[in-house]
C-alpha cells in the first residue's frame, strides 16, 4: 500500500516555472511550464452537453439525500498508474455514465457523486463544482444547538437549499478572445489567468498533451461576480522590464541579461498570485488514487483578502500535479465568514454578535445583508429593538 | 506608413483582428491620403503594392474625377489605365463591376471600361464566357455597344449557332453534358453542376483544362474524389507553393526541390543578390493566420527562407522555435524572438530579416530591449542592417506592428515583394524626407508606364 500523501497547506508551484504573460484586453494569461514530465497521471475533459445535472451527494437514489444541481458542461476523467509507467490516456468516453432525462425544454442528466471511481485505476471528478460543493456544505446544517432565536426552517432544514451564483467564462469580455489568441507554450501544463491585474483562476494539469486538450475548457468554466465586473471595466497595465545596458559589453553579457530579464518577469507574476501561492489554507481529502491524493481547499476566509478556493490532486513527494481555483467575490466570503464565526461560538447569536463588535441588530442585519435573513425568527428581531 | 499598409492589408480577418476592423481602417486610410495627397495617392499604383489596395485605389480616383488637378490628369489617366491592365482579368473585371456597385459613371470611367474591353483583343471572347455577370454589369452600366456576337452572348439572345467557337462552346456545353470538357475549368465547373456529373469523372476528365493554380487548389478535392491532378510544380508562384506545403500533413522531399527551384525563377523575374544573410523566422502559433488567411504569415516565413537562401551567398536561419527541417515547420507555440535574434546577431551577418508578425510574449519586448542596446552600444555604426517585414496590418492604428523604433519594419505580403520591399525600407526607416518619397514613385510611375508603352 502506497503511503498517502499529505494535505496541502500552502500552495506551492514546486518545479513549475512562470513564463511571460501575454495580455489581451482586461485578460492576462501567465503560463506555467513544467520541465520534467512523468506520463503515470493523465487528465481527460469529458463533455456533458445537459442544461442541468443533478449530482446525488450521497445517495443513489434521486428522491433522497442532498442533491447538487448545476450546468456542468464537462467532468475531467483522471487516469493513473501504480508503478510510474505511463498511461494511455483513453477517452473514457465509452463509458455509459449516469442517467438522462429529456423531457420537455431541458435536458437533465443524473449523476452519482462529485468523485466517483469508473475503473480500477480510473476516477470521474467534476471540475470545481468538487470545490464548490465544499464551499456550500460549509454548516451546511445549521444551527447545532436549537437556540430560540432561530426561525422554524432553520431548525428543520438547516441553511437548505443553499444557493451561489457564478457567471460562465463566455460572459466575460475579451476572455474568448484572449484564449484564443494566446500561444502555448511547448512544455506548458498551467496558467494563471488573471482579470484586471487580479487573480481570477490557477490552473494545472499532469502533461503538456492535457493542456492543450483543456485550454478552451478555461472559458467554459464559472468565475465569481467580482470577475465579470474587472472584466467589464477593469484594464491591463503595461509591464516593462528593461536590460541595464551598462552591464552589456558584448552578445555574450547581452544574452545573460536576457535571462534577467526573464528571471524578472517570473519573480513578478509569482508575486502577483502571492495571494493565492503560499497563502495558508484549510484542505480536506477526497480521494487517494495510488500514490496521488485528490483535495480540495479553501483559503482562511479573512473578508479583507482575496479569498481562493479549489482543489488539487498531488504526488506523494508533494509536487503539484492538478490545480484549479475559483476566486470568491466578497459577498461570497463574507456569506462564509459569518457562518464560520457562528459555528465557533456555538451558533449563539449575541456571544457571535459581541465577538464581532457589533450589537444584535446590527449583527442581524448583517446577517439579512448577507442572505441568511430566514434563519433568524421574528421574536428574535423584536428583542434585538428593544435592546436598543 | 501608407504604402506599408498598402502591402500588407487585403482588408480580410486576421489572428488578432476581424475582417470589418480591416476594412474600416483601410478604407480610412486611403480616403486621407487621397484628399490630402492626391498626386502621390495615384503614384502609389507604381509602387508595387497588393491588388486589393490597387483596385481600392483606382475605385477611389474613379468616383471622384472632379478633384483632380487639369496639370497632373493625364498622368492620372494613364496610371490609371496601366494599373488596371496590369492587374489579374479576375480583379480587374470585378473592379469594373464594383464601379457598377458603387455607382461611379462618369465620361472617364466609361472610356476607362471601354478601352479595357476593347484591348483584351484575343482574350476577350475567354473572358467573356469566364466573367459573363461581370462583363454584362459594366456593359448595361455604360451603355457599350458591343460587337454583334459578343452582345447576343452575353444577354442570352442566343441564335442557332455562334461564329466565335468558345461562343459555340459554351452553348454547347449548357445543353450537352458531353460537351462541359472543352471549356475552361471555372466556367465548366457550374455546367458539370446543372448536368449533374460527378465529381471524379468529371476531374479526370477537365484534367488538360487547368491552370498551374487551379491545379493546386484541386488536390485535396482530386484526393477525397480518388483522382490524381499532376503538378507542375517549379511553374507556381513561390509563396503559393510554400502555402500548399504547409497545408499538408506529410510533406514529401520533392517539395523542397520545387521550392528550391520556384525560388530561384522568382530571383530572375527580379534579381537579389546578397552576401552574409540571417533571418529570424516566426513560426509562432499567431502565424497560422485566420480562418480567411489561413498560414499566410507562417506561409510567408517559409518562402522567404528559401528566397534568401537562394539570393544570398551565405544564409543562416534561426526558428522561433527551433526546427530541424524548415519543410516540416507548424505553427505553434509561443514567439520568443530574442533567443534567435541573439543567435543571428552573433553570425555577423550583412543583413537580418525579421518576418513576424510583431507581437512578441517571451518575453515582452525582449526582441526590443536586445535591438535597442545593440544599436546605441554595441552597433552604433550600424554594420548589421535588421529590416524586420510584417505580413499583417495592424487595424487599430493604420500601422504594421513594430518590433523596436530602431528599424524599420516594411509589409510584406507576398514573398515575392521581398526585392521591391528591401528597396522600400529606408522610407520605412523614416530616416527618408517626403520629398525624396515622392522622387521615388515618380521614377517607379515613369518606369511602370515605360513599361506598358515599350
Amino acid at each position: 500500500m502506497a503511503r498517502k500523501a499529505h494535505l496541502l497547506e500552502a500552495i506551492a508551484l514546486g518545479n513549475l516555472k512562470i513564463a511571460p504573460s501575454q495580455v489581451w484586453g482586461a485578460v492576462r494569461i501567465v503560463p506555467l511550464l513544467r520541465r520534467q514530465i512523468s506520463y503515470d497521471l493523465r487528465l481527460l475533459k469529458r463533455s456533458y452537453d445537459e442544461d442541468i445535472t443533478i449530482v446525488n451527494l450521497d445517495d443513489e437514489r434521486l428522491d433522497r439525500g442532498i442533491k447538487y444541481i448545476s450546468y456542468i458542461p464537462h467532468g475531467l476523467v483522471l487516469s493513473w498508474s501504480d508503478d510510474g509507467s505511463p498511461v494511455t490516456a483513453m477517452g473514457g468516453q465509452i463509458i455509459s455514465e449516469a442517467k438522462r432525462y429529456n423531457g420537455g425544454l431541458n435536458s437533465v442528466r443524473v449523476m452519482h457523486r462529485m468523485a466517483k471511481r469508473e475503473a480500477k485505476n480510473q476516477l470521474r471528478f467534476l471540475p470545481l463544482h468538487l470545490a464548490m460543493e465544499g464551499f456550500l456544505a460549509i454548516h451546511f446544517s445549521g444551527p447545532e444547538i436549537a437556540w430560540e432565536g432561530y426561525s422554524r426552517r432553520a431548525k428543520s432544514q438547516g441553511l437548505s437549499p443553499r444557493i451561489e451564483f457564478s457567471f460562465s467564462g463566455r460572459s466575460i469580455p475579451t476572455l474568448e478572445d484572449a484564449l484564443r489568441v494566446f500561444e502555448i507554450h511547448e512544455h506548458q501544463v498551467g496558467v494563471l489567468l488573471f482579470v484586471a491585474e487580479s487573480l481570477a483562476s490557477a490552473f494545472v494539469v499532469p502533461t503538456p498533451e492535457d493542456y492543450r486538450a483543456l485550454h478552451s475548457s478555461l472559458l467554459q468554466d464559472f468565475y465569481s461576480e467580482l470577475i465579470y465586473e474587472y472584466g467589464l471595466y477593469g484594464k491591463t497595465t503595461r509591464m516593462e522590464t528593461e536590460i541595464d545596458a551598462s552591464k552589456v559589453n558584448d552578445l555574450k553579457t547581452l544574452g545573460e541579461a536576457l535571462e534577467i530579464m526573464r528571471s524578472h518577469w517570473a519573480e513578478f507574476q509569482g508575486f502577483m498570485a502571492s495571494n493565492l501561492l503560499g497563502r495558508e489554507i484549510e484542505s480536506k481529502r477526497i480521494y487517494t488514487a495510488g500514490s496521488f491524493t485528490l483535495q480540495r481547499f479553501i483559503t482562511d476566509l479573512h473578508p479583507k483578502s482575496e479569498n481562493h478556493m479549489g482543489e488539487a490532486i498531488v504526488r506523494e513527494n508533494g509536487q503539484l500535479e492538478y490545480l484549479k481555483t475559483y476566486r470568491l467575490s466578497e459577498a461570497q466570503t463574507k456569506r462564509a465568514y459569518l457562518l464560520k464565526q457562528l459555528a465557533a461560538n456555538q451558533w449563539h447569536l449575541e456571544t457571535t454578535a459581541i465577538s464581532l463588535g457589533n450589537t444584535l441588530e446590527e449583527f442581524i442585519q448583517r446577517l439579512d445583508r448577507a442572505g441568511f435573513g430566514y434563519l433568524i425568527n421574528d421574536r428574535e428581531r423584536q428583542k434585538a429593538k428593544q435592546q436598543r | 506608413m501608407f504604402i506599408n499598409a498598402c502591402l500588407a492589408c487585403t482588408g480580410q480577418r486576421e489572428f488578432y483582428d476581424d475582417a470589418y476592423g480591416q476594412r474600416v481602417s483601410i478604407d480610412f486610410l486611403h480616403d486621407y491620403i487621397m484628399g490630402n495627397y492626391r498626386l502621390l495617392y495615384a503614384r502609389t499604383l507604381a509602387a508595387g503594392i497588393n491588388h486589393f489596395n490597387q483596385a481600392q485605389i483606382i475605385l477611389k480616383l474613379l468616383a471622384t474625377g472632379k478633384q483632380t488637378d487639369p496639370k497632373h490628369r493625364a498622368e492620372e489617366n494613364a496610371l490609371i489605365t496601366a494599373a488596371l491592365h496590369a492587374l489579374p482579368p479576375q480583379r480587374a473585371w470585378r473592379l469594373l463591376e464594383q464601379l457598377r456597385k458603387r455607382g461611379i459613371n462618369n465620361r472617364r470611367s466609361r472610356a476607362i471600361a471601354y478601352h479595357y474591353l476593347q484591348s483584351r483583343g484575343d482574350r476577350l471572347p475567354f473572358q467573356v464566357v469566364k466573367y459573363r455577370s461581370k462583363v454584362r454589369a459594366i456593359a448595361t452600366h455604360a451603355h457599350f455597344k458591343l460587337d454583334e456576337e459578343v452582345g447576343a452572348f452575353i444577354f442570352r439572345e442566343w441564335k442557332r449557332q455562334f461564329q466565335t467557337p468558345l461562343f459555340e462552346q459554351f452553348r454547347q456545353g449548357f445543353y450537352s453534358a458531353k460537351a462541359v470538357y472543352d471549356l475552361p475549368f471555372t466556367v465548366a465547373e457550374s455546367l458539370a453542376e446543372k448536368h449533374n456529373i460527378p465529381r471524379d469523372r468529371f476531374l479526370a476528365g477537365i484534367e488538360q483544362q487547368l491552370t498551374a493554380a487551379e491545379k493546386l487548389r484541386l488536390q485535396g478535392s482530386a484526393n477525397r474524389a480518388d483522382t490524381e491532378i499532376k503538378v507542375d510544380w517549379h511553374r507556381l508562384p513561390l509563396t503559393k507553393l510554400a502555402l500548399y506545403v504547409i497545408s499538408l500533413q506529410e510533406r514529401g522531399e520533392e517539395l523542397e526541390a520545387a521550392l528550391i527551384q520556384s525560388a530561384r525563377i522568382t530571383l530572375k523575374k527580379a534579381p537579389l543578390k546578397l552576401k552574409r544573410v540571417a533571418a529570424v523566422l516566426d513560426c509562432s502559433y499567431s502565424s497560422s493566420g485566420s480562418s480567411e488567411k489561413r498560414r499566410r504569415p507562417l506561409g510567408i516565413a517559409l518562402a522567404v527562407h528559401y528566397l534568401l537562401q537562394a539570393a544570398a551567398e551565405e544564409y543562416q536561419a534561426f526558428w522561433t522555435i527551433p526546427v530541424s527541417n524548415p519543410l516540416q515547420v507548424t505553427a505553434r507555440g509561443q514567439t520568443d524572438l530574442a533567443t534567435p535574434l541573439l543567435a543571428a546577431l552573433s553570425q555577423k551577418p550583412d543583413l537580418i530579416a525579421i518576418i513576424s508578425d510583431g507581437w512578441e510574449n517571451d518575453p515582452p519586448c525582449g526582441a526590443a530591449e536586445i535591438l535597442r542596446v545593440y544599436r546605441t552600444k554595441l552597433d552604433p555604426q550600424r554594420r548589421v542592417s535588421i529590416i524586420h517585414c510584417n505580413p499583417v496590418f495592424n487595424s487599430d492604428d493604420f500601422t504594421l506592428k513594430t518590433i523596436s523604433p530602431l528599424i524599420p519594419t516594411v509589409g510584406l505580403r507576398d514573398a515575392e515583394d521581398l526585392p521591391t520591399v528591401l528597396g522600400f525600407a529606408r522610407f520605412a526607416e523614416g530616416t527618408a524626407s517626403l520629398a525624396e518619397l515622392e522622387e521615388y514613385l515618380a521614377i517607379k510611375a515613369q518606369q511602370l508606364l515605360g513599361q506598358t508603352n515599350g
